[in-house]
This record gives structure tokens, sequence and C-alpha cells, in this order.
């Protein structure tokens, strides 16, 4: 059978691809994605025997066929005559002057780089993530307030899945009794700062990420200037005034607070979004004492426990950043990894609360949804 | 039966049990006799003969500062949990 397809040159090529001649480009996605004639179709050489029945049903539709200069197309016009396209046409000629000569060019807005590309392939081809979504990852600047239990999960996933900055706040050392639970570290890292174990972790992971140290304790003195240059903060806190301390900052500086809390079997999980749901000071006016608040140290914590709950926590980071689905903004999580249930009780923006309510200094309109549907009552009588 | 939930602060009074049935119309009579059954959880869940600030009481998932409060209505199916704050982060 005599090979049937022709052969022209590039300034043949622009004139057929205009007067409605299909072109097929037969390299491969990332010669594609670094830009291809105008209305093309990618359908790499390889794949042309099992795609091309798809992308041209109909054999007697003419086809202009190109790789880089004419050799993979070659095979793949002599391929198509064979099969029964009766109309082929084959580019021999450096598809890079395709431009140049007058030919309709596209250049597809380079959003991820071929590696990144390639590491994050199977989240990029979730449809609410896509190139934008992942861009937005890798944009990111994500601030985790503990390099510990829930710390640990939080900042491996984060990092795994490209979140671009990771900033870590923590001045305490790897000890052996927290290897149980925050696999961030090892047990060659014990009496390492945890932020510096954390980085080694983190960099192996994903050379990309940026990790922020920050070798200090959250205060009320530097909680702003920590915050300030993030986007979303994660709280894995393990005391209460770490926790209103932060969370009264979050709410003058607008920042997202994905909280979590852990204690032995149980934890607790929810967003506060300043403004658009309730703050932490809404659900929990005021601090409790020291023994309703025993630490992990005191009070034991199942290992596996930080895991589910800042997973949950992660997760609550990507939509935010994503801006998709719903958060826990307005519901508290509850989970017992005992009768391994989950429940969720609603929490209303309190109009008195002294951080976010009317009367505070940085109030502001918020999300009537999401607040209290009657006034908030104070002192309620028990018999 | 109405079940209270215990959080797991509170389970050293129960004996270890998540859950307690009790036997009342509104949330204070729930918790009155909660408290008939383990007396040592009246001091550490109301302050002065209130409901302490520390924690939270919700009637399904409804928070009962924005209901009635204790005389939130309860019926057989319902279920009060008890919520005070968790700190613990994991160290």
């Amino acid at each position: 059978m005599s090979i049937r397809y022709r052969e022209v040159g590039l300034d043949e090529a622009v004139e057929l691809a205009r007067n409605g001649y299909r072109v097929i480009d037969v390299r491969e996605p990332s010669e594609w994605d670094a830009g291809h004639v105008a209305g093309a179709v990618l359908v790499p050489l390889g794949e042309v025997p099992q795609r091309i029945g798809e992308v041209v049903p109909d054999r007697g539709i003419p086809l202009l066929v190109h790789c880089a200069v004419g050799a993979r197309s070659e095979r793949a016009a002599a391929w198509l005559v064979q099969s029964g396209y009766t109309d082929v046409v084959n580019l021999k000629g450096p598809i890079s002057r395709w431009r140049e000569t007058g030919g309709a060019w596209e250049e597809p807005a380079q959003l991820l780089s071929p590696t990144q590309s390639r590491r994050y392939a199977r989240q990029v081809l979730i449809p609410e993530v896509g190139q934008e979504g992942q861009r937005a990852l890798l944009d990111a600047k994500v601030l985790l307030i503990g390099a510990g239990g829930l710390g640990s999960p939080i900042a491996l996933y984060l990092g795994a899945s490209g979140v671009g900055t990771i900033g870590l706040v923590d001045d305490d050392v790897v000890d052996e009794s927290n290897l149980q639970r925050q696999v961030l570290h090892g047990a060659d890292r014990v009496g390492m700062r945890k932020v510096d174990s954390a980085e080694l972790t983190l960099r192996g992971l994903n050379p990309e990420t940026n990790v922020v140290k920050h070798v200090e304790r959250l205060g009320p003195d530097n909680v702003e200037r920590l915050i300030a240059g993030y986007d979303v903060i994660v709280d894995g806190t393990d005391n209460f005034d770490t926790r209103y301390v932060l969370n009264d900052a979050a709410v003058r500086l607008r920042k997202p607070v994905v909280h979590g809390s852990i204690y032995r079997w149980d934890g607790q999980v929810t967003t506060f979004v300043p403004f658009e749901g309730p703050c932490y000071r809404c659900m929990y006016p005021t601090q409790p004492p020291a023994e309703l608040a025993p630490a992990c140290s005191v009070a034991g914590v199942l290992g596996v426990l930080p895991g589910i709950v800042g997973m949950l926590q992660a997760n609550e980071v990507f939509k935010l950043v994503l801006g998709v689905g719903d958060t826990l903004a307005g519901r508290l999580l509850m989970l017992d990894a005992m009768g391994t249930t989950f429940d969720e009780v609603r929490i209303w923006r309190d109009p008195a609360c002294p951080s976010c309510g009317e009367h505070a200094a940085s109030t502001a309109a918020g999300d009537e949804r999401l607040a209290a549907p009657v006034g908030r009552m104070s002192g309620i009588d028990v018999r | 039966m109405t079940t209270v939930r215990i959080p797991p602060v509170l389970r050293d009074v129960t004996g270890g049990s998540r859950a307690v049935d009790v036997t009342g119309a509104t949330v204070a009579e729930a918790l009155e006799a909660l408290f008939s059954r383990h007396p040592s959880l009246r001091e550490r869940v109301t302050d002065d003969g209130r409901l302490s600030r520390f924690i939270n009481v919700y009637v399904n998932d409804r928070d009962v500062r924005y209901r009635e409060g204790l005389e939130t209505p309860v019926g057989p199916d319902d279920t009060v949990i008890l919520l005070p704050a968790m700190a613990g982060g994991g160290g």
C-alpha cells in the first residue's frame, strides 16, 4: 500500500490550518504546554492509535499533523492513512517558527513548572484544584502555632501537597516522649529544636517548601508580628493563654484560624473566620480553671488522635486557600475515638463577644446567618 | 430517657462513663437527675448555683444559651452535651 499523505512546508501548513484543516499535535504534553498552534488538539504519538478515533471520528476530515520538526508526525501521518483517514498532511518544518510564519499560536499561562506539574499531578486532576488551585497552594503562606502533636501531621501534609510557605512557631526541643505522636521528629532528633527538626523533615519531603522558623513562644507582645504575614493560621497550641491571645489578634488582623484540640481519646476541630463566623471567645468567653484543662503531658493523649484531628485541620486549610467547599466556620466538630463517632454542634457569633461583638474595638458587619438568633443569656441559674 | 454526654475531663466523676441516661423535662431537670447520680459533678459543672461559664450546654446541636437556657425542654430522644473548652494540642 502506497503512502498517500502529503508533505508540506510551514507556509502552506499555516494556510491549510487557516482554511479548516484540523491540526493534530503529536508532541508530548510538556512541549504542548510551552506553546502550541491555536485550535490544535494534543494527541501524543504513542496515543494516536487509541485516541484518534475519539478525537476525529470522521475519517474524511482533513488533518494537518505536526510535531517539533516533522519526524514523529511522519509516523503518525503514515498510520492515519493506513487507518483510513483520507486527507492527511504532514508538516515538515520547525513548529517553533509557526508564529513568525503568520500562524495563530497559543501560550498557556505557565502556572506550574514542569516539575510542579509532575509532583502535584494527582491533585491538579481534581476539578476544584486544577492548575489555578495548585498555584494558590504554592503561593499560600500558612502559619502553624506549635510543631508538636497537631503541628506534625498538618505540616507533613501541607508540605507534601505544595503549600509554598509553612511558618512554624515553637521554642521547644524534641523530647523522647514526643515521638509517639509528633511524627515530624525522629529518635535521632532528640534534643534538637523542633523547628529545626521540622525543617529537615519538610525539606526532605518537598525541597520546594519555604520553611520559616520562629523560635519563640507566641504571646501578647509578638503575636501580631508573627501572624501578620500569613494567610491562614493553624492553632495547635497546648494551653488556653496562647489560644486567647491568638484569637484576639487574629480577629484584629482578620486572619482565619483553624482550631484543633485533643485530650486522650477526644478531639475538637473548628474554623474561626473573623466576622463571618464566631471566634473562640464567642464559644468560650472566659478561660477555664487549670483543673478543667489539663495538658497532654498530664492527661495523656492517644498517638493517632493528633493525626486524625490534624488531618481535619489540614483539610480546612486547603478549603480556605482554594476557596471551595464548606469549612467548619460556625460548627464545632467533636471526635470520640473510643467510640469512633463524630458529632457537631452549632456555634454562633456572640453579639456581646469582647473580641468580635458589637462593642468590640474591631467590630464589622458579619454574616447574618451565623449571628446568634437571640441575645446571649448571661448567668444561667441552676437550681 | 435523655442522654447526657459527659466530656472527657469529667469522666473521672462518672467512673469513666461517656454518657448517662436521665429523666427530666428540661435541661435543669436532666442535670439535677445527673447530679443526684453523681453528686460531685455538681461542683464541677456549676458555680454558686449557676452553670459554670466554662462549660457550654447543648441540646442536640443547639447551644442552650441561645434557646431557653436551663429551661430548654428536652425529650427522650434528645442528647444533652456538656462541653468544656479543651486546650491540648499534643505538646
